[in-house]
């Protein structure tokens, strides 16, 4: 056997510091209360640092340093805030490695991923937000669209600088001033990106980073003087702000969750159908909220497809985030462990068969191995609730009805894939899927250019593309 | 014949034209992404070993005279005359009309004495031609042929005609192994390099070879990808196992690697062999011996302390 020697990426290129503030008014500072938590490396349980939680009080200072902010911030022409946003993304590029690292660190997922994915994204994004600061009268939007005011944005921990990326580029941009909360288990890349911000020289106020849990996020998204409230995650926590923001005046949009269809026809290119498959639920762990985490194959292939994606999983490598060679990193966080490790016991106990490849898991840290059910049905609840995990319920149809009518059959709507080599077969069945991206023989794949956004109880409003600026026009 | 390869053989286009199809954009992605695998220190000093062992030192020129080819024969039998460690190379690739000057050189070491046949590198000859050259070099002593397809016939839909050409070359080469090169970069479409690499087996190829290394597009990692998940799922429906030889551009040490890492995770340790992979190349083996050096010295040395042949 060709085994491979560790690989780790270096953990001296990132320097964490022992308790971060939050970042209000371009400067760090301690919460009002004093009131802190610990951020823990996943892969090992390790503390890597102690972060402010920020109470009411310190919301209001962030949200009125914003507000004052946003007179001088949206008065700029649109060319000069291109300026600030082209110097963010090249600030981004340069420091590439260093957050890439944080970002393993912090949130579990492997180097590979953060360095080639997240980090090249982060900076695509706001390039191409940078770009339409000065054509925002082109944009289809009237000829001089506004900007809303100061923005209450909280993130989720899957993808930690890309979600702050997609929030706070299209903000700037379009004039609008930013109060952003990263989530509990990952705030650090935010803080960081706080310090880019500072190099940046942006104006103070422009961006605001408060760190906390759940009830911080709440505090900001029901501020009065919030103009607009953007949030990604859990399609829970997205009811409880659409019940708070209800009847406010507030714009709204939300990118919640998703149980994506992965459809497999008997043409498929099985090869690359296989590779889809994996990038599709194993990617990022399978935290994303578009992953396809339901297999659609079509059963005259299925026992071939299934024994070539066992095949292709036992190679798959899981461990330790930072090293250039692993493709499986940790579980973000105990909680969300418990909840993917309950989800797979009850998708057993209701009948359907689990497999895992042969892989040893570490022994400290959060680590759940890549898993597939078969024989799964419209009935299981792995075929119906999002997991967040890696792990893969298969399914199978008989007729391209019999794919898009199970593949519709769920409360979400994020993403969809079909893999067939017949091109009429992908327009028509992506035509009837209810999905705000189909993706055609690949799966996973981010674009700053694409709108991004959901059906039904995924969420509502677009992010991404020329339609990500209409959410921050008035 | 087991009865299976009988029945793809009954209607040998649509079984070819049957098989599952190959997405340009993902197999390319596919082998970007295995190109990224970082191997470090000890499994490094293994591959470089193994890749050493791999290579079929090559000399396909007009210009080749017996000094030459002896003097490959001698770099293939002991690459670097400074470290006895150093394995020799899998063998040594030359035309018919040098193949008894490397046989007398090569004599008792072990090293295979390979020669490329069949009107290499058109394959654009009568077929009782081809045959000749063949049997021509297996008598001067060649124990492998690196046969070339009539792409002509392929591109013309003429599966049939290059099936049977392919027997023929096979049942002349006697005991001798047959290497069938597809010569990919005139095959064009992925569709067409699993079609081909499926055809080759059908028909008794011991090998399959990307290229002739003469033409613009020779081996690359994609190609090889498709190649080796061809000789997977053949050896998944009839039991035999195939070997792969990638050919031409293959140049240094991180290529050779990357090509490893390919087999290791698409067909696995059954292939990590010289009797099952191969690289057609020439330069290729000064570059694995510099970084091998590298790596049991410590330092880089420089071009004049490898030998040149």
């Amino acid at each position: 056997m060709f085994e491979y020697a560790p690989a780790p990426e270096s953990r001296s290129v990132v320097d964490i510091a022992g308790s971060y503030g939050l970042f209000i008014d371009g400067a760090f500072d301690g919460g009002k209360d004093g009131n802190v938590f610990k951020t823990v490396n996943p892969a090992t349980e390790e503390v890597l640092a102690e972060v402010a939680a920020a109470g009411p009080e310190d919301v209001d200072r962030a949200v009125a340093a914003a507000r004052r902010a946003f007179g001088p911030w949206s008065a700029l022409p649109g060319a000069e805030r291109a300026k600030y946003l082209f110097r963010i993304a090249r600030i981004i590029q340069e420091r590439s490695r260093e957050l890439a690292v944080l970002e393993s660190l912090d949130n579990g997922k492997p180097i590979k991923e953060s360095r080639d994915v997240d980090l090249p994204l982060v900076a695509a994004h706001f390039f191409y937000y940078a770009g339409w600061a000065d054509k925002l009268a082109y944009a289809g939007f009237g000829p001089d669209p506004r900007p809303i005011g100061v923005t209450g944005q909280v993130i989720p921990w899957n993808f930690p600088l890309l979600m702050l990326a997609w929030k706070i580029a299209p903000a700037l941009a379009t004039g609008n001033t930013v109060v952003l909360k990263p989530a509990e288990t990952t705030p650090l890349s935010a803080l960081f990106f706080a310090d880019v911000c500072r190099q940046a020289e942006l104006p103070p106020g422009v961006v605001n980073i408060v760190t906390g849990a759940g009830d911080t996020g709440a505090y900001l998204v029901q501020h009065p003087d919030v103009n607009k409230v953007a949030f990604t995650g859990s399609t829970e926590v997205g009811r409880e702000i659409a019940r708070a923001v209800a009847g406010t005046g507030k714009r709204l949009t939300l990118e919640l969750g998703g149980k994506a269809a992965n459809i497999v026809f008997d043409d498929a290119p099985i090869d690359q159908a296989v590779e889809g498959i994996v990038n599709g639920i194993f990617f990022n762990q399978g935290h994303v909220c578009c992953a396809g985490s339901r297999l659609l194959v079509q059963e005259s292939v299925a026992d071939e497809l299934l024994a070539s994606l066992k095949r292709r999983m036992a190679t798959l490598r899981v461990g330790d985030p930072l090293d250039k060679n692993t493709d499986i990193g940790a579980i973000n966080s105990a909680a969300q462990l418990t909840r993917i490790t309950e989800l797979s016991e009850i998708g057993a106990s209701e009948g359907a068969e689990r497999w895992s490849p042969e892989c040893t898991l570490p022994d400290r840290g959060f680590w759940f191995a890549p898993t597939i059910f078969t024989g799964v049905t419209q009935a299981h609840r792995i075929a119906r609730e999002e997991i967040f995990g890696p792990v893969l319920s298969v399914l199978t149809f008989r007729t391209p009805e019999e794919a898009v009518a199970k593949a519709n059959n769920t409360p979400y709507g994020l993403s969809a894939g079909i893999w067939t080599e017949k091109g009429s077969r992908i327009l028509a069945v992506a035509d009837k899927l209810r999905a705000g991206v189909v993706w055609a023989n690949t799966f996973n794949k981010f674009d700053p250019a694409s709108p991004f956004g959901g059906y039904k109880e995924s969420g509502y409003g677009r992010e991404g593309g020329r339609h990500g600026l209409e959410a921050y026009l008035a | 014949m087991t009865v299976t390869a009988a029945a793809e053989l009954s209607d040998l286009r649509s079984f070819l034209h049957g098989l599952p199809g190959v997405d340009k954009v993902g197999v390319e992605a596919r082998a970007a992404a295995l190109a990224t695998r970082s191997i470090k220190t000890s499994s490094k000093a293994k591959a470089i070993d193994l890749a050493i062992r791999m290579v079929d030192l090559t000399t396909l020129e007009g210009a080749d005279t017996p000094g030459k080819v002896r003097a490959l024969c001698a770099k293939a039998r002991r690459p670097d005359p400074a470290d006895p460690t150093c394995p020799p190379a899998a063998a040594i690739c030359v035309y018919p009309a040098m193949v008894k000057v490397a046989a007398e050189a090569l004599a008792g070491s072990g090293v295979h004495l390979a020669s490329v046949a069949t009107a290499f590198p058109s394959g654009q000859a009568p077929l009782e031609v081809k045959l000749a050259d063949t049997r021509e070099a297996v008598a001067d002593g060649a124990d492998e042929i690196d046969m070339v397809i009539s792409r002509g016939a392929f591109l013309a839909g003429e599966y049939t005609r290059v099936f049977d050409e392919i027997a023929a070359v096979k049942e002349a080469c006697g005991g001798a192994h047959l290497k069938v090169i597809l010569e990919t970069g005139e095959l064009a479409t992925y569709d067409n390099i699993r079609r081909a690499s499926w055809l080759a087996m059908l028909a008794g190829a011991d090998f399959i070879k990307t290229s002739t290394g003469k033409v613009t597009v020779n081996a690359t990692l994609p190609i090889t990808l498709v190649m080796l998940e061809a000789v997977r799922d053949f050896r998944a429906r009839h039991g035999r196992i195939i070997g792969v030889k990638p050919a031409g551009g293959i140049k240094t040490t991180k290529d050779a690697i990357k090509y490893l890492v390919l087999i290791n995770e698409t067909v696995g340790d059954d292939w990590l062999s010289p009797d099952r992979f191969r690289f057609g190349a020439s330069s290729l083996l000064n570059d694995l011996l510099m970084q091998r050096t590298k790596l049991t010295t410590g330092h880089y040395a420089g071009p004049d302390y490898f030998t040149l042949d």
